[in-house]
């Protein structure tokens, strides 16, 4: 088809555009940063004008609010690529020291670099910075690098080439072979293929159909969709056009959740900067195809992120899954064909159109192609969001990636796909994390949440935090998921509390097989792994919590108990002032007591005492 | 079905709110976010007149939906809405102590999560996407990073005093 846009001069115009910039300073103004006071650097950097240095080679700055660069714990991060500096945990105080020194001057403000935490050395480039060199950015290539409000500079990185290319060459199906043959696979738990999914739905072509972007990201301790909405969100849209021409849809909807409200906010301007611009709506471009979006707030239900479960909450009802089939594929949306695809997988379709399918196919491992987006929490040196070649190591992403473990801790375990998901141990450091090979070691992708623990995190509580996690959040529509996690909550609840008995290991093996094979969506088919794999990696923990009553972490408040140790205590009597519930006393300058009958095990006074004198045992 | 009107619910915004959205019963979720916009809660008498006036739906419908949906909330909320993070990241990096320490100095009665001078609703919620800097709060709408008992009791001490 003819175009009445011709991109290529879109792209150019915007790129001169973004050249007349001068020296781009890029400061994150992401959900993380934001709540660091990123909203006041950019003002602050905003009055102090726009001069610079004739050391550069540019004759004024630009301030650039971006999307989030995954580093969220650093924030607020401010870099100025062209000076090749990243500069962290940014105050608005601090504006004017880098803008006097390093842009005026040249002169690197040290205290503001980012500090290895392993050598304890300044690193002074970008590239030096172990958390990026060992990524590999695709989905997230453009989030942090552009102005995630500004539609030209989505365009001066190729935004919207790919969705141009295809509706001028005019052949759906050539589009669905490059998806398949890129071996592109679902990035929202499941991976499945997403080119057979496309096929499918396409095969039903003629009346009205959908295309649904899955955007309620409900997996606690994952953020990479929110981090795309929020900082490309035209990569998102263009991704839902090519997939709406490759299925002959016209609607579409992006299912984003209510907690997002920034996501939601960069949503909605750039679809409507995307319709201005006509690559959105009637007749984009001057072709016929048409495409119209919109924007569905979630209302807090984790089971809504369930392909079924999310069409039942678009159309206004109760987000409960139904029985497949039928599918989405054939019967969806209002009864009509519709295409399900998470966020991160749409973002990396204008990717693999522009590079071609053999590009994408050469990243990853034999069947899980391209790179993945990992949120990395937990007891690591630096947390965020990263992006890597599916098939990397757990031990690169946590000891490379991830500076190694915090406070000198000890690696105990990782656990990774949420709620869905298991535990991975030591002896898994070393395998290459793709969908097969984690669901052989009895855990999942699942959307990318990666919380690493140390040997301070009781195993047990954790498989109590998810199967409570799974049960509020089951929806009660089929008995199996309803009372299984209830029954298998009250029994970690009751191993917890030291209560347990051995039979209850038994009794928690019966209820997983059984939740898992009799429910009907993945909520309740896979709520319980957690308890199973922890089961298999850590039964001694289990074991010493039952047996000895024993939480070998120190975490179990109902095992553990304060004691003073009167060596240490010299009698300065704070602990007894800070104890809430006045289990502490004693006599000045004569060693403390505690009464453990009052005692609540809150751990105030051991935060307190200023000569350690206070053990957990 | 009993027509008792209160005078707290302003009809006329409510029929507002429903000509926004086309009455149509597939944007009943958005309806009751925009009346919870208004009233910081779903009053009974709105969701009986959404359920009344729109097609294909009942108030057992909209009762239904709005008691399915964790961001709807059926009582009255406090001035401050104070949600803590227990997603997996937050929960790892200490949200209990954060969360007990928030009980005891708002004095929330146990079963509550409104205080009694109505200026507080505690919430619970599962991930808010802020993973980086867990533990976090968030009391309307303003992100506190990387929280600890001691930190989250100044800020609510602040909060106090200008109410005062």
């Amino acid at each position: 088809m003819t175009l009445n846009i011709d991109i290529k001069e879109e792209q150019k115009k915007s790129q001169e555009q973004m050249a007349k910039q001068g020296l781009r300073v890029l400061v994150c103004a992401g959900t993380g940063c934001v709540a660091n006071g990123s909203l006041n650097v950019i003002k602050k950097f905003e009055e102090l004008g726009a001069n610079v240095s004739t050391l550069t080679a540019h004759d004024k700055m630009t301030i650039v609010p971006t999307g989030c660069h995954g580093f969220c714990e650093q924030g607020v991060l401010v870099i100025i690529p062209d000076m090749h500096v990243t500069y962290v945990k940014v105050k608005e105080t601090d504006v004017e020291e880098i803008y006097e020194s390093h842009i005026k001057e040249g002169k690197p403000v040290e205290r503001l670099l980012y500090t290895d935490p392993n050598t304890q050395q300044h690193v002074f480039k970008n590239e030096e910075i172990n958390f990026y060199a060992k990524q590999t950015r695709t989905a997230l290539a453009n989030c942090g690098k552009i102005n995630a409000e500004c539609i030209e500079e989505a365009i001066a990185v190729r935004g919207y080439e790919a969705l141009a290319n295809a509706i001028k060459e005019n052949n759906p199906d050539a589009v669905i072979d490059t998806i398949e043959k890129s071996g592109l696979r679902g990035r929202g738990g499941g991976g499945f293929p997403t080119g057979r999914k496309w096929r499918f739905t396409a095969a039903n072509k003629g009346g009205k159909s959908y295309v649904v972007c899955n955007g309620d990201e409900g997996d606690p301790g994952a953020f990479m969709d929110r981090s795309i909405m929020e900082g490309d969100p035209h990569k998102l849209i263009e991704g839902m056009a090519i997939a709406a021409f490759a299925i002959g849809a016209d609607e579409g909807y992006i299912y984003v959740r209510a907690e997002y409200p920034l996501a939601i906010k960069r949503l909605r301007k750039a679809i409507a900067d995307a319709e201005a611009k006509n690559f959105l709506g009637k007749n984009i471009m001057g072709s016929d195809f048409s495409f119209d979006l919109h924007i569905k707030e979630g209302a807090g239900a984790f089971v809504c992120g369930e392909e079924t479960a999310l069409i039942a909450s678009i159309e206004g009802e109760r987000g409960m899954p139904r029985p497949k089939p039928p599918f989405p594929a054939n019967k969806g949306l209002f009864g009509r064909p519709t295409l399900i695809n998470n966020v991160e997988t749409l973002a990396n379709v204008p990717v693999i159109m522009l590079n071609g399918a053999d590009w994408f196919a050469k990243m990853g491992t034999e069947a899980s192609k391209g790179t993945k987006t990992f949120a990395l929490t937990g007891d690591v040196n630096n947390t965020g969001l990263i992006e890597v070649p599916m098939g990397t190591t757990l031990r690169e992403i946590v000891f490379d990636i991830g500076g190694g473990m915090r406070d000198g801790k000890k690696f105990k375990a990782v656990q990774i796909g949420g709620p869905s998901g298991g535990c991975l141990t030591e002896e898994h450091l070393d395998i290459p994390m793709d969908y097969d090979n984690l669901i052989k070691a009895g855990a999942m992708v699942g959307s990318g949440g990666l919380v690493v623990m140390s040997d301070k995190t009781c195993i047990v509580e954790v498989a109590r935090f998810f199967m409570n996690f799974t049960q509020n959040e089951s929806c009660g529509k089929c008995i199996p998921c309803r009372e299984g996690t209830k029954n298998m909550l009250a029994i970690l609840q009751k191993i917890v509390d030291g209560k347990g008995e051995m039979e209850d290991i038994e009794t928690l093996e019966t209820l997983a097989k059984n939740v898992k094979e009799g429910s009907l969506c993945g909520l309740g088919k896979t709520a319980p792994n957690p308890v199973l794999s922890t089961l298999k990696y850590f039964k001694d923990e289990y074991i010493a919590h039952i047996k000895d009553k024993n939480c070998p972490a120190g975490v179990c408040t109902s095992m553990t108990t304060y004691v003073i140790d009167e060596e240490k205590c010299k009698g300065c009597s704070k602990c007894a002032r800070n104890c809430p519930v006045g289990a502490i006393s004693g006599e000045i300058k004569h060693p403390y007591t505690i009464d453990q009958d009052k005692c609540i095990k809150c751990g105030v006074c051991v935060s307190n005492c200023p000569f350690k004198a206070i053990e957990r045992k | 079905m009993d027509k008792t009107i209160t005078s707290e619910v302003d009809f006329k915004a409510i029929d507002e709110i429903l000509k926004s959205c086309d009455y149509k019963k597939s944007h009943l979720i958005a309806m009751l976010q925009k009346v919870q916009a208004i009233y910081r809660y779903l009053p009974e008498e709105a969701m009986t007149y959404i359920g009344e006036k729109v097609d294909g739906l009942s108030p057992a419908t909209v009762f239904g939906v709005a008691t399915f949906y964790a961001q709807f909330s059926l009582e009255p909320k406090g001035k401050y809405e104070i949600k803590v993070c227990d997603g997996t990241a937050c929960h790892v990096r200490g949200s209990l102590p954060v969360l007990n320490a928030i009980k005891e100095k708002i004095k929330l009665e146990d079963g509550k999560f409104t205080t009694k001078d109505g200026l507080f609703t505690l919430e619970i919620v599962s991930c808010l996407g802020a993973c980086g800097l867990a533990p976090v709060v968030v009391i309307n709408e303003k992100v506190y990073p990387q929280m600890t008992p001691d930190a989250i009791s100044v800020i609510l001490d602040t909060l106090m005093k200008e109410e005062q």
